[in-house]
């Protein structure tokens, strides 16, 4: 096979799968088509790794592998996939057959790759990951603990397949688990296979995804399978890179959940911050649709599904399931009361099932080996596996996906290699913007995490962001940031959290801003709890949580900001401020050159001094120098 | 302060013929579909114009209070011009804990305005995003369209400098 294009792959020489038992020998024709013995290219062409520009380097490596045509008896095949996970250490690079891990590799490194590495078979050694502390680079992708720790059932094609070519897909085993369905399930077996494998809403409730399939198909009249693909949770990229890296799991999850529910129509509801998800989407509907996989008579039978892709428009409340028909609609989105679920009157008033975007990628698995064995992963009350996004203060960012009742300790120093630049870590955030902080050392830091655990900690599971901080991070100012975006995202229909949350703003920027109050810990935790018992939807009746999160673990951080008008950690801006330390100072110059207020002056290789009238206190010099010579006062 | 361009930035002509293909042809007329008409409409002039709105309102038969009250819900909608030049600050959890906070302020600072809001020679408007799913490589600004990762303070006064030398 010739260099993989990146654009929609030419299907007319194809014809319709025209029944469930075609797809089996087109894919075993389509394995036999594919040179085994050709070795692969995989550039990594996610959010992350485009941002740090992939998408150059893939040009790069295809130019450099068409120039050295005469010299390789195989044709190498390079191709763009979705995110391989290991964000922090792109542009990222995979080659087969030898399993090689290149990472931070640059356009112009794309010749001397293909000369040593797929030529001569030579590993080059200034790609290699090495851990940090390790002596060793590590060459295999199997060998880095990063990968090696991680059990990927949902992201088991992101990062192998050209999300734009659903052949590659199908070579996976996608769609296998729609064939069978349709060759012999019926919808009841279908719905009864998911109970089995207690498999939970993956979008932050965790409610039971087979009992509101079954519900929902109880109902009458013309059902709708909806995907939530609205991740508005900041710092949170797992359903983005599912849907960019393997959208044909998502499609085939639906088109199960359509036909158990006896539903004909679908709706993806995706961010507008997300324009790769839409376009890899869409490239993959019509494809699907053009092989008879979705749309009119699925692989012959009488079954039909069709979906189409909307776009949300910047409103984080429309992850709420009711908020997100009303925008379907077209109208705004505000969340509604939930005396009548959305399963018996969603959308158009009709019978609607919502699932997020890893629920529908879990089910085509189940389906294939059974829901007992999806139940061998993870725990009692949390069966399966959970993509995490770790970010913030850690070594490894990126996504990790592990079985449920995996420790806090595995996930954040196991797999994302622990905390950079010598520092303590001092709390996880889990659950997005309304969940809450974890402190970690000593503490929590064995505990394992599922839904239940989490909730009894006074966090919760969320979609699965995994915010690291470390002792640089101010907790109040975290409560701070949290209910900011809260207040801006807020519909505003119910009082609790409409003014709830715009006083606790107001309480929290007057202690960060040095003026807190005597009393101001107590008014916040009241004002939480009843803005917490008292909203209307998800959003409200959980937004209090990082405050109460964070003055139940931190209580002493809000005192030493309101009493002794100091910011432990450095953040907040009117209570501390930097000095350099003459002792450690090495006259380097970095502090100087980059501070954007020209506050920092001194001669080379002497001590350097801040000037404070000038400071901005950006945290430039903070963050830069090699030194350690910047304290904070 | 320099005189406003004309080019891009004043109340443009609204182009009817255009608009009513969007409305009709390419999303069959549907009120389900008004969020994404005025997508279409934002792409098309880099804000949601008076006139188009009331033209919308008259061929759906929706009241034009509940599209100016569509506009104002969603943030990604604006109904003033926006500046010729688009920069972003991501301001989700991850960028805001490696210090993108302080980025929006001297930006804001450095300009004059608030985030959100446009210069008065219409030349630049700073914007905050609440995530765009690339916290690896935070703090990230996007600077027309284009993603800048482990941005800097200096980079930011870079965009600056060369648009002011526009």
């Amino acid at each position: 096979m010739a260099t993989a294009s990146s654009t929609a792959p030419d299907l007319a020489w194809t014809k319709k799968i025209s029944s469930p038992q075609e797809l089996a020998p087109y894919r075993r024709a389509l394995i036999e088509s594919m040179d085994p013995d050709a070795p692969r290219i995989r550039v990594c062409c996610g959010t992350g790794c485009k941002a740090v520009g992939s998408l150059e380097v893939l040009e790069a490596m295809k130019t450099a592998v068409a120039a050295a045509g005469a010299d390789v008896h195989v044709m190498p095949e390079v191709k763009r996939t979705g995110c391989h996970g290991f964000c922090s250490r792109g542009p990222l690079l995979t080659l087969e057959p030898q399993g090689l891990f290149y990472q931070r590799v640059k356009p112009e490194d794309a010749v001397e790759i293909v000369q040593k590495t797929v030529v001569a078979g030579e590993v080059i050694q200034r790609f290699l990951y090495k851990p940090p502390g390790a002596k060793e680079a590590i060459a295999k992708v199997g060998d880095i603990p990063f990968f090696a720790k991680q059990t990927k059932l949902v992201l088991k094609r992101v990062g192998r397949i050209d999300p734009f070519d659903i052949r590659d897909a199908i070579a996976e085993g996608a769609y296998e688990g729609l064939a069978k369905v349709l060759a012999g399930m019926t919808p009841q077996q279908v719905i009864e296979e998911i109970k089995i494998s207690r498999l939970r809403g993956r979008g932050g409730a965790g409610f039971p995804t087979g009992i509101k399939w079954e519900s929902c198909a109880g109902q009458p009249g013309r059902h709708y399978v909806i995907c939530n693909g609205d991740e508005g949770d900041p710092g949170a990229f797992m359903d983005a890179s599912v849907m960019e890296g393997d959208p044909h799991a998502v499609l085939e999850g639906m088109a199960i959940a359509a036909y158990a529910m006896g539903s004909d129509r679908g709706f993806l509801y995706v961010r507008m911050e997300y324009p790769l998800a839409v376009q890899t989407l869409a490239a993959a509907i019509r494809q699907a649709e053009d092989l008879g996989l979705m749309g009119q008579n699925i692989m012959g039978t009488d079954f039909s599904f069709r979906t189409s892709i909307s776009t949300g428009a910047g409103a984080f409340v429309c992850g709420e399931s009711s908020a997100l028909m009303s925008s379907l609609e077209g109208k705004v989105g505000r969340p509604r009361a939930k005396y009548i679920r959305s399963t018996e009157k969603g959308f158009r008033d009709s019978p609607s099932n919502l699932n997020n975007v890893e629920t529908y990628a879990n089910v085509p698995g189940i389906i294939l080996r059974g829901g007992q064995w999806y139940t061998t992963y993870g725990t009692e009350r949390s069966a399966g596996t959970k993509v995490f996004s770790l970010t913030g203060n850690v070594h490894n960012v990126g996504l990790v996906e592990v079985p449920m009742g995996t420790s806090l300790r595995e996930i954040v120093f196991g797999i994302g290699g622990g905390i950079p630049n010598k520092k303590q870590l001092k709390a996880v955030q889990t659950g997005g913007p309304s969940g809450g902080c974890i402190p970690i050392p000593g503490k929590f830091i064995d505990i394992n995490v599922g839904f239940g655990k989490l909730a009894e900690i006074g966090s919760m599971m969320g979609s699965g962001g995994m915010i690291v901080m470390d002792e640089n991070t101010c907790m109040v100012e975290v409560s701070r940031y949290f209910i900011n975006f809260l207040v801006e995202e807020s519909c505003g229909q119910c009082t609790p959290c409409r003014e709830g949350l715009t006083r606790m703003r107001e309480i929290l920027t007057r202690i960060t801003g040095g003026e807190g109050r005597e009393g101001d810990i107590e008014l916040l935790e009241e004002i939480g709890q009843f803005t917490n018992s008292f909203s209307l939807c998800g959003l409200g009746t959980s937004a209090a949580n990082p405050v109460l999160s964070t003055i139940r673990y931190f209580r002493e951080e809000y005192e030493a900001h309101i009493r002794g008008k100091k910011c432990p950690a450095g953040v907040c801006k009117p209570l501390y401020y930097y000095e350099i330390d003459p002792e450690k100072c090495t006259g380097c110059g970095v502090c100087r050159k980059r501070c954007p207020a020209e506050a920092i002056e001194g001669e080379k290789k002497k001590p350097h001094t801040i000037h404070q009238e000038l400071c901005i206190k950006c945290m430039e010099c903070y963050r830069n120098c090699k030194f350690d010579s910047i304290r904070i006062m | 302060m320099p005189e406003p361009e004309a080019t891009c930035c004043q109340e443009p002509e609204v182009d009817f013929v255009e608009l009513d293909r969007i409305i009709r042809d390419e999303f069959g007329g549907r009120r389900e579909a008004m969020i994404m008409m005025m997508q279409t409409i934002q792409r098309r002039y880099r804000y949601l114009p008076e006139q188009a709105l009331y033209y919308l309102s008259q061929v759906l038969d929706v009241p034009i209070t509940k599209i100016y009250e569509v506009a104002t819900f969603y943030a990604s909608f604006s109904l003033v011009p926006k500046g010729k030049h688009l920069l972003h600050v991501c301001t989700g959890t991850a960028c805001h804990l490696k210090g993108s906070g302080g980025m929006v302020r001297h930006v804001a600072a450095k300009l004059g305005i608030e985030p959100g809001a446009t210069t008065p020679d219409m030349k630049i408007t700073l914007e905050t995003v609440n995530c765009l799913g690339a916290c690896a490589v935070s703090p990230v600004v996007v600077f027309d369209d284009k993603y800048y990762p482990q941005a800097t303070v200096g980079k930011l006064n870079e965009f600056i400098e060369k648009v002011n030398a526009e």
